[in-house]
């Protein structure tokens, strides 16, 4: 049997697709700096003073590491259903995205802060920084800037699997594309369209995160260096 | 709806388990001797075919595993092969998993130091000896722990095989919480299953990446 | 002449190990007092305590008027009033040598930044460093990098100073323009308290100096004492070299 390709009848949906594909850079956009915000907070609680709450931030990574992202997704979402709450479907997409990277986000935000010689910390305190400000200015921003091409890696990879989200009915481009591809009956061509679409999404998260790191860290703007 | 949670369906879940090993086995089996190949290509002494094999890898590592399925499920479906889930999954896995292992490889390679080439040229090896003899014995030590830790990777994976209906561990949760309605219950226990697949070999992973480090510290 | 640094018996234990067995000495305003002494005696630790980057488990220790054996201790108060400088210079690599210099400043004092530059190219110009102003630590060699930190110090225009063998790091040629430097400070009159194995800079610009031995003061006097040792161990650390 010969398969004529046909990508021609999917034209009319090219709105939905444009839809779907900026729904998922939204999703992606709120997760990644909320992401960013637990996962910084996190790191910080793993290398606290407190035990009790480096083993809670320890156990929290470790789980969501060592399980897929559908099953927290299930977990997440008809759980909550089950007990009574009901979030929007948009909401609970962006809750499992954010309770996925966070992890993530945190180890390798502590990898780069065990980067940082004990000295720099020492000359700090001798210098009569407090300790919120030696973390912001000695400790996060230059491990953040040592980190920052795992960090945005992460969060590419993140935009990719926002995909699975279409397992709860999220109208990101994938689920989109599993609309279009029931009502257009060309589910090859549809999942090609697609999958060109999130490369190409992923290589403009990619430059626009270049951006956002030559904006950061002027030091390797100007030297070019790894710090 | 109703009923509680019975050993049977306990037993149901760890049939699930028996296939979600079945399945990553069979995409790491594939999708290394795939990833070898990509990882030739990619420190090939031919322009050409290392910017092929970039490509092949930039387009796979920028598709989500989930599309990558559906086109493998569809595509092949359309074309007039009928793949069975476990086979339209296992493709698509280790097409997944040749991209990343490559990758991996590739820079493992690429850290053994440029003079070990050299060397062996002098020694008038061929390249294939040199990489079989010399280059490949070093890079495996530094190749275990990420290729260990990918390991994890495939695991959480296949439980993307679900959406085209192979009924592997996440599969079974959902089927067994579709007739009792106890999502924190079932997807629990599911994720516990996971954790003690991956968890132990993550510890393995790390275990292994500081034995190196300690090895190359004391060389240095 | 009142003592702006007195230590009055100081224990100081890492785990088991006692690492400073009673340790009393004074520094007065203005004083320069070079402490010298074996690998291991506690010559840093002695020094670290000074400014609470180390804690003691008993004793009694005032600076500038702080207690640093009482509860309410003001910890920050504290280090502004002392500076401190460290062998691997400990520069912020992520920082030009102005945002270096005034960080502390602009935090720690709430310096607008229209003052910060003014300030930092004041205090680059008393180490003879104003043109390397807008350079990254790693532009910069190991002796410009340590005249940097001291001056990162001076500017938070601190009491006293603390040295920790600042120019062990650096060969001999950079090791002198850092030694300059302090030579300079020392004649301006700042209050120094400097961990040294360079004889000759301890003879000639510590107005005394502190030979530590196993965790105590062992011997105490003018940079002459170097020519008149007066105790065994002293005589045997100076003949040995280090
Ligand atoms: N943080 C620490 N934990 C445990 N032991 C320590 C610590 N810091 C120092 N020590 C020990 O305390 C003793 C004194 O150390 P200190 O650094 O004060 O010596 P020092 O006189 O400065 O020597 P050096 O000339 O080598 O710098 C040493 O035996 C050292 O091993
Ligand atoms: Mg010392």
């Amino acid at each position: 049997m010969k398969y004529t390709f046909d990508f021609a009848s999917l034209q009319e949906y090219w709105p939905e697709f444009l839809r779907g594909a900026l729904m998922t850079l939204e999703m992606t956009a709120i997760a990644t700096v909320l992401g960013m915000v637990i996962g910084v907070l996190c790191a910080i609680g793993r290398r606290g003073k407190r035990p009790w709450l480096a083993a809670l931030c320890g156990a929290y990574v470790e789980v969501v590491r060592n399980t897929p992202y559908l099953i927290q997704i299930f977990f997440i979402f008809f759980g909550l259903a089950s007990a009574g709450l009901k979030l929007p479907i948009f909401a609970a997409a962006i809750l499992t995205m954010v309770f996925n990277v966070g992890a993530y986000t945190a180890e390798i935000v502590r990898a780069g802060m065990d980067t940082i010689h004990p000295g720099q910390i020492e000359a700090a305190e001798a210098l009569g920084l407090s300790v919120p400000q030696i973390y912001w200015d000695v400790i996060l921003r230059p491990a953040l800037e040592r980190v920052y091409p795992s960090l945005t890696g992460q969060f590419v990879l993140m935009m990719l699997s926002s995909s699975v989200t279409s397992q709860i009915s999220a109208e990101e481009l994938t689920g989109v594309a599993n609309s279009v591809q029931s009502e257009s009956f060309r589910s090859f061509e549809t999942f090609i369209v697609v999958a060109v679409l999130y490369f190409l999404m992923a290589m403009l998260l990619k430059f626009a995160f270049f951006l956002v790191g030559q904006a950061m860290f002027p030091r390797r703007r100007r030297l070019g260096t790894p710090l | 709806m109703g009923g509680s949670f019975t050993v049977n369906h306990f037993l149901y879940l760890l049939q699930g388990v028996g296939w979600t090993v079945v399945l990553s086995a069979l995409a790491f089996a594939l999708g290394g001797v795939a990833g070898f190949g990509v990882m030739l290509l990619r420190t090939a002494r031919s322009a050409l075919l290392r910017r092929i094999s970039f490509l092949y890898v930039q387009l796979i590592q920028g598709t989500p595993l989930l599309i990558l399925l559906f086109v493998v499920y569809f595509g092949l479906g359309v074309v007039g092969i009928e793949l069975p889930p476990l086979l339209a999954a296992g493709v698509s896995l280790m097409v997944y998993c040749s991209a990343f292992l490559g990758e991996i490889w590739r820079g493992c390679v690429e850290s053994v130091p440029r003079t070990q080439w050299e060397a062996s040229e002098g020694l008038a090896l061929t390249r294939w000896q040199t990489l079989v003899d010399v280059i490949l014995p070093q890079a495996a030590r530094i190749a275990t722990p990420p290729t260990v830790g990918f390991l994890v990777q495939v695991l959480k994976s296949t439980s993307l095989a679900s959406v085209v209906g192979f009924v592997e561990l996440t599969r079974a949760a959902q089927v067994v919480n579709n007739s009792l309605f106890t999502p924190f219950l079932v997807f629990g226990i599911a994720g516990v299953l996971y954790f003690a697949l991956c968890y132990p070999l993550s510890r393995w992973s790390r275990s292994l990446e500081r034995k190196l480090n300690v090895g190359r510290r004391q060389a240095a | 002449m009142s003592a702006v640094v007195k230590l009055h018996d100081i224990h100081k234990s890492f785990g088991a190990i006692e690492v400073l067995k009673g340790v009393s000495f004074e520094i007065d305003r203005g004083e320069v007092v070079a402490i010298i002494g074996r690998s291991g005696s506690g010559k840093s630790t002695a020094l670290r305590c000074i400014n609470r980057l180390e804690t003691i488990q008993s004793g009694t220790l005032e600076v500038c008027g702080h207690r640093l054996d009482q509860p309410t201790l003001d910890l920050r108060a504290l280090r502004q009033d002392v500076g401190m400088v460290f062998q691997s210079y400990n520069l912020f690599p992520h920082l030009t040598v102005e945002q270096n210099i005034t960080l502390a400043p602009r935090r720690v004092k709430r310096l607008p930044n229209s003052q910060a530059r003014a300030l930092a190219q004041e205090s680059l110009e008393r180490v003879g460093l104003a043109e390397k102003i807008d350079c990254y630590p790693e532009q910069l060699s190991g002796g410009q990098q340590q005249r940097v930190a001291i001056a990162r110090s001076l500017a938070m225009q601190p009491k006293v100073m603390l040295f920790d063998e600042v120019t062990s790091a650096l060969d001999p040629q950079l090791t002198g323009e850092v030694l300059r430097v302090m030579e300079t400070l020392a004649q301006g009159g700042m209050t120094m308290a400097v961990v040294t194995h360079e004889m000759t800079f301890a003879r000639r610009v510590a107005d005394r100096v502190i030979f530590m031995h196993q965790g105590r003061v062992w011997e105490t006097g003018p940079g002459e004492m170097l020519e008149n040792p007066q105790t065994p161990e002293l005589q045997a650390f100076l003949s040995n070299g280090l």
